[in-house]
């Protein structure tokens, strides 16, 4: 051993690590070990507010079967859920509500906005009473589009959920949006207004789109 | 069943005084109904339900419209005398009035123990102002509890007698009546991708400002 390095050695590459797993040697870090539980067991928050409740809930059911993903534990209780998947359209009535039970619901969260009202109000959009869209009060990690959208796309919106909690780094500059207490956990409340919610939307979670490009509409 | 024009003759028989209109729907469903007036309603909805030909006793429906004040222009042709001595003309003449705006409200009426149906019954107010309130029918139909509240909260018609006059679809410290012709929601328009129509019009009034180059 003549020829010593003093940079300490790379770590190893997936590759390697396929070809020791195939000897019987299993290399893993806290971290990912960490991120493959949270993954694997994410307990949805039970509750529906509209059509997409029901393809959530054949999603549930033996047919597409999101106990393949972990995921079947719906809890009826926020305290005990780990995401809050708002399947539905967001009523104005009910905005304040949603967002009460996102800040009931402990640290890791996450949230998915199911379906076209979710995102954006969908056909509803510039209805009166009818919220265009949950991610202008509370931070959403995973859109799935469709009116309803398929078990499918529910599941693969999942599966990117996954992706995201298993690629979330638990130290470091750049940790995990949980794991820095200087970012908020809860978020104001909405009230209703005489004519509107108050305020319309929390300009901290979300803003206007611009235009694309400057003189073009 | 009897016919509209045989339950609005019995009607004025038996309620003297109580003004009946047939109102008819030149439509191609022709789905005529009476219009009743406010003082009488109750009494003439009791007697629609116990009555024994017509036992009308399921309310399925009521619902509201709004009619805005509306300008009428009204064309008639006058003959008019020539000054001169020679033979009249005809001349067209233009009067416009205006028809007082109201709310409506609309019943049907289905029969489950004699199969028959649907007796459609309306009811409108003074105005859409200050004189908005109608009789109750939720004593006669329990049906009517929570799409009396429903009119109550999108068109604004008072209930006299509804048990729970509360808003059902919007929250209580809202003040508008969202379904009346004259409601401005809430000017929350922004740019997005696909607009069209009356919302692309209204969005660009929020579109930000791009200040042309100097060419």
């Amino acid at each position: 051993m003549s020829d010593e390095s003093a940079s300490p050695p790379a770590a190893p590459t997936d590759a390697e690590r396929d070809e020791l797993r195939r000897h019987g040697i299993l290399l893993t870090s806290l971290e990912e070990l960490h991120n493959w539980g949270r993954s694997n067991s994410i307990w949805p928050l039970q509750f529906g507010l509209a059509c997409c409740a029901i393809e959530m809930i054949a999603t549930a059911t033996a047919r597409f079967d999101i106990a393949r993903f972990g995921a079947e534990i719906f809890r009826p209780s926020p305290r005990q859920a780990d995401l809050m998947i708002v399947s539905g359209t967001v009523t104005k009535k009910m905005a304040p509500q949603v967002v009460r039970l996102w800040n009931q619901m402990p640290e890791p969260k996450y949230c998915i906005a199911m379906g076209a009202c979710a995102i954006s109000g969908g056909p509803f959009k510039q209805g009166y009473n009818v919220l265009k869209g949950i991610d202008r009060f509370i931070p959403v990690d995973i859109y799935i589009p469709g009116c309803p959208p398929r078990p499918e796309a529910l599941l693969n919106g999942l599966i990117e959920l996954q992706k995201k909690i298993r690629a979330e780094r638990l130290t470091g500059p750049d940790a995990a949006r949980h794991t820095r207490p200087e970012e908020p956990s809860e978020f104001p409340v909405p009230e209703f207004g005489a004519h509107d919610l108050v305020p319309p939307n929390n300009p901290e979670v979300w803003q206007a789109p611009t235009l694309p490009r400057p003189g073009k509409a | 069943m009897e016919t509209l024009e045989q339950i609005r003759d019995r009607l004025q028989a038996r309620f003297s005084g109580a003004p009946v209109t047939l109102v008819t729907n030149p439509g191609p469903a022709a789905e005529h109904s009476l219009l009743l007036d406010a003082a009488s309603a109750r009494e003439i909805a009791l007697f629609l339900r116990d009555d024994p030909a017509l036992r009308l006793d399921y309310c399925s429906n009521v619902t509201g419209v709004d009619w805005p004040e509306k300008e009428i222009v009204e064309t008639t042709k006058v003959s008019q005398p020539d000054p001169a001595g020679g033979s009249a003309r005809i001349v067209e003449q233009k009067t416009k009035r205006l028809q007082p705006g109201c709310l409506e409200v609309v019943y049907h009426l289905y029969s489950m123990a004699r199969k028959h149906g649907p007796v459609i019954l309306r009811l409108r107010t003074g105005n859409r102002t200050n004189q908005v309130t109608l009789p109750s029918l939720t004593p006669v139909w329990r049906s009517c509890e929570f799409q009396e509240r429903e009119v109550f909260d999108l068109y604004g018609v008072v209930f006299d007698g509804h048990p729970d006059l509360r808003r059902i679809l919007m929250w209580d410290g809202f003040q508008d009546h969202p379904m009346r012709k004259d409601y401005v929601a809430p000017d929350d328009f922004e740019w997005e991708p696909t607009a069209h129509g009356e919302v692309l019009e209204r969005a660009k009034a929020h579109l930000p400002k791009v200040e042309e180059p100097e060419s």
